[in-house]
This record gives structure tokens, C-alpha cells and sequence, in this order.
């Protein structure tokens, strides 16, 4: 298809499912909905006594691209605290064509949806959610 | 006057364009409908020719008072109506918000506001402000599992208390046309008004709002053919005339003082400022337009591709159609999920293919809710749609269904 929206890597990354579900006993817990699309995403996560991700896990009721943006942050969450986070947090911006500079992996597999305007917050939402979580 | 798709087709310039070397395939027309040559024309004359505000004595600029009035009245002919009846308004929310706040207005504390489950969220919230702000109650009519309003609940919910029934005539998700007869009658038994959201039915033909039995109507220009910026009240001159102002300004005025200022008769008291000129006079002309339309071909052309697109879908695995599965008492709007993939990735993909839908709540969020939904997709068709958009369509959720899941 022309736009190449759904590339094997963000479908792939979806499909993946790194983190889905809910943690037993989180440290802290949010919910984020984006009242546009409905999309929902919730967050559990467990801190170690550094403040930082001992575990992490989510559930989305949302498209495919926040799925597979979840799944990415799930799979690089561990070890990090919220500046950590917010660190990610600009390589998935610059994937989306919202900051400048090439994304890392493996956000570098959003770059399709720089295309999208309106799609660009369903990568983010996950990002948002984590950072109530941690906040 | 025959139908027929092509000649209606050639009348909408937005649809000969070739986008991305595809032909347009525009399927959401509920959101918004297109627009045909002759209300840009109308829209054009003014803002070239005649530009000038209502009302005032440009008398080398006199469209705008003439058209003024002639568009009041073309409205007026398609709701069946006189058009002193009519109010100009911003839009549809404008105008269910004008009721909620001028008929509210009138409410006591304890008075009640009988909803649907399947309500679009501006025949919701207008409703909960006035609510915070009158002590009025709001009460709910579920619907069936096939995206119907149920009335055969009406009966228990409806109270003494309850002042207004206010409904979508046809659902905005579902396109099921509520039975307005067994409302109407049901409401007056015991003495509530009944306002219907047309925002969803005024595009598929013209209306005898007085056979309906009904109080108050409201529908959107941009959904109607016509320009955005302009929506429709209707409501008896004896309740318009017992209503106070929504807003404040020039023209809905009688005599201003600082000490006392008395109101304009209606409709002119709930057009307060300079009203939306261009897109009322577009309205018009749209009206006009549905009005020459032959109604019974379009219909049926209309239901002939709600049948189609639902026999396709339903030889799609895992597509699931949520509303009636009959033609009867519908419109041609169909919203279906897709088993594992979400409802946008669906949209995505047909936008891909040059097709144009709708996904998510469809601002009908306690609707979702009822169903455990995250969001449908949605295909709204107008008589301009013929069988090669619905084909893009079908082909476009067969390539969704096999790469996204």
C-alpha cells in the first residue's frame, strides 16, 4: 500500500505483546485515554528502592500503533526511572518526525507514522501513561 | 425526475479527483457530506456579488437581504414547515444547545429529560450542563442488541416529571431510524415535548416535521449537503415565542436601555450578531437541491448498497456487523468491528485503498460502553456512492483482515 503505515517491524512489534497484562502487586498504577480516538492505555509497574522499573506491565484497548508503541516501551522499560523514561521518550518524538535527529531502536520503527499527523499520539500514549505512573 | 447515480455524481466536483492515482471513495458522509456545484455557485454569487450583512440598507448589495429570506423559506419547504419556525444556528450542537438552555430554561428542579443509550455526546451533554445548573433529572432508554433505541421500555421510563423526550432520528453509529409515531405518542400521554437530532436523517430527503407530531428538530448543514458554520432549529412558533434568549447581542432585540431590553420575535431572538450569511444561503440552495432529488430512487439506491456492503462483510471472517440486519427503518450508515484489529487500523488501511470512513466511539462513548466496544468502523453513504465505492471498501477490509491479524 502507498503509505507503508503498517510495516512488518510495527506489526511485529505489536504482535509481540512484550508486557501485556497486569502486574500482581504494582508500586504504582495510571490510566490514560485519549479522548479523540478512545484509545486506553493502562500502565502497572514495580519500583525498586531506586525509583527505578523492577517490572512493568500494560493493557491497551487501542490500535495496533499503541499496541506495538507499549510493547516497545515494555521491552526497554526494566532499569529505568523517569528521567530514563522521558530519555525514550525523545526517541520515539524523533521517530514520529516530532523533534529532530534519528530515533534509536526500537522506537526507529515508528518513523512510518511521521507521515500520520493524526496518528502520532497513539505512539505516545503509552509514554504518557508511564510518566503518570511514575510521576 | 429519475434517479440516477451518475448524474448526481457529476453534480459533486470533489469526486472526479484522482488522489494518489485513485479515484475518491468517500463513505463518510455522516461526519460530513459533500458538497454539489450549485450550493458552491450560490455560496460564490453571494460572497462575490451581493456580499453585505443582513438587514441593513446596502441597497447596491441587496443579495444578502434577499437571500436571506428565500433560504429561510427554502429550509422551511424541506422541513414542511412555516419559516418563521426556522432558527439559524451555528450547527446541530448549537441548536440542541439552544433548546437545552432557552427550553431549559423553563424546567424546574426535578423536571426530567428522557435520553437513548445511543445518543451522539451534543444530545448528552447540553443536557448534563443544564442539569448542574437547573436540578433537572436524566433519564436513559437502552437499546436492543441490534442498535435500536428500546421502546418497549419507554413506557416504564417516562414519568409525569418528564418534560422532553429527545432522540437521534436515525443513529449516528447503528443508522437505525427510531418509530418517531410510538415516541410521539408515548411522550404525550404524559405531556412531554419530544425534540428528534436529524443530524443523521435530514441528508436522505425531505421531512413533514408536522406529521411527525413532534416539538423541536435540529440538523447540521455540513451533513446536508451544504456548507459548515450553519445548523437548523425547528420548533413550533407558540414554543419558540414562550422561550428566552440563548444568546445576547444585535439583532434579537426589541429596544436596548441600560435599564430594560426586550426581545426580537422569534427566530430572530436566537440569532443574536451578524448570522452565518454564506453558509445559510448554501443551506438553502442545499435544500433546494435535496428537494428536485428523486427520493424514491435514491433511497432505494441507498439501501441497495447497505445490502451489498453488508452481504460483502458478512463473507469476511471475523467482521461483525453492529446494528439492524435488515433494511427496514434504517439509513445507510453500517458500523461492523473487525475481529483482532482495531477499528482505526481498519480505517487506516482503507484510506490506503482511497477510501474514506469513520473509526472509533463516533462520539457516542456510553454506546461503546454498553457493548464492551473499543470503537467501530463506520461506512455513511449519501446517493452520490455507487457500487465501485463499496467494492474499494470490501477490498480494502479483506487486505486489513489478512495483514493485520
Amino acid at each position: 500500500m502507498s503509505d507503508q503505515l503498517y510495516q512488518e517491524r510495527i506489526v511485529a512489534l505489536a504482535k509481540a505483546k512484550v508486557g501485556t497484562g497486569k502486574l500482581a502487586a504494582p508500586t504504582k498504577s495510571a490510566r490514560r485515554d485519549n479522548p479523540l480516538c478512545g484509545d486506553r492505555v493502562t500502565i502497572d509497574v514495580r519500583l525498586d528502592g531506586q525509583g527505578k522499573i523492577a517490572e512493568i506491565a500494560h493493557q491497551v484497548r487501542g490500535c495496533l500503533l499503541c499496541q506495538a508503541s507499549a510493547s516497545a516501551l515494555a521491552s526497554v522499560a526494566v532499569g529505568r526511572d523517569a528521567a530514563g523514561i522521558a530519555a525514550l521518550r525523545h526517541d520515539a518524538e524523533r521517530a514520529v518526525g516530532r523533534e529532530e535527529g534519528e530515533a534509536a531502536e526500537p522506537f526507529a520503527a515508528f518513523t512510518p507514522v511521521s507521515a500520520h499527523k493524526s496518528r502520532q499520539e497513539c505512539v505516545l500514549l503509552p509514554f504518557e501513561t508511564l510518566k503518570d505512573a511514575l510521576s | 425526475m429519475s434517479f440516477s447515480v451518475a448524474a448526481v455524481r457529476g453534480q459533486f466536483p470533489i469526486l472526479s479527483q484522482i488522489i494518489d492515482g485513485r479515484p475518491v471513495h468517500y463513505l463518510d458522509n455522516g461526519a460530513s457530506s459533500q458538497t454539489p456545484d450549485t450550493v458552491l455557485n450560490a455560496v460564490r454569487a453571494y460572497e462575490t456579488t451581493g456580499r453585505a450583512n443582513v438587514l441593513r440598507g446596502v441597497r447596491h448589495l441587496v443579495l444578502a437581504d434577499r437571500e436571506a429570506s428565500e433560504e429561510r423559506a427554502d429550509v422551511a419547504k424541506f422541513l414542511g414547515v412555516p419559516p418563521m419556525e426556522i432558527v439559524f444556528t451555528g450547527g446541530c450542537t448549537a441548536a440542541i444547545n439552544l433548546v437545552a438552555y432557552s427550553y431549559g430554561s423553563l424546567l424546574q428542579p426535578g423536571d426530567r429529560v428522557l435520553l437513548s443509550e445511543l445518543e451522539h455526546h451534543s444530545n448528552i451533554v447540553p443536557w448534563q450542563l443544564l442539569r448542574a445548573r437547573a436540578g433537572i433529572e436524566i433519564d436513559m432508554i437502552p437499546v436492543t442488541a441490534d442498535g435500536r433505541i428500546d421502546l418497549a421500555l419507554l413506557p416504564r421510563l417516562l414519568t409525569p416529571k418528564t418534560k422532553l423526550v429527545s432522540l437521534a432520528h436515525v443513529s449516528n453509529v447503528t443508522g437505525a431510524m427510531v418509530d418517531v409515531g410510538a415516541v410521539v405518542a408515548a411522550a404525550k400521554s404524559v405531556g412531554a415535548k419530544v425534540m428528534l437530532d436529524g443530524a443523521q436523517r435530514a441528508p436522505h430527503g425531505p421531512l413533514d416535521l408536522p406529521a411527525l407530531g413532534i416539538d423541536f428538530y435540529v440538523f447540521a448543514g455540513h451533513k446536508a449537503y451544504g456548507p459548515n458554520g450553519v445548523g437548523v432549529l425547528w420548533a413550533k412558533a407558540a414554543l419558540l415565542d414562550a422561550m428566552p434568549p440563548f444568546m445576547g447581542g444585535g439583532s434579537m432585540i426589541g429596544r436596548v436601555t441600560f435599564a430594560e431590553t426586550t426581545w426580537a420575535p422569534a427566530p430572530r431572538r436566537f440569532e443574536a450578531g451578524t448570522p452565518p450569511i454564506g453558509p445559510a444561503i448554501g443551506l438553502g440552495a442545499a435544500c433546494k437541491w435535496m428537494q428536485a432529488l428523486d427520493w424514491t430512487g435514491a433511497h432505494a439506491h441507498e439501501m441497495a448498497m447497505v445490502q451489498h456492503l453488508m452481504d460483502g462483510l458478512q463473507k469476511i471472517d471475523g467482521a461483525r456487523i453492529f446494528g439492524p440486519a435488515g433494511l427496514q427503518n434504517r439509513y445507510p450508515v453500517v458500523s461492523f468491528t473487525l475481529d483482532g484489529v482495531h477499528p482505526h487500523d481498519v480505517a487506516q488501511t482503507l484510506d490506503s485503498f482511497g477510501v474514506a470512513v469513520r473509526a472509533g466511539h463516533h462520539c457516542a462513548q456510553p454506546l461503546m460502553d454498553r457493548f464492551d466496544l473499543d470503537g467501530t468502523t463506520r461506512v455513511s453513504m449519501a446517493p452520490y456512492n455507487d457500487g465501485s465505492d463499496i467494492d474499494a471498501f470490501l477490498s480494502g477490509v479483506r487486505y486489513a483482515a489478512k495483514t493485520l491479524r
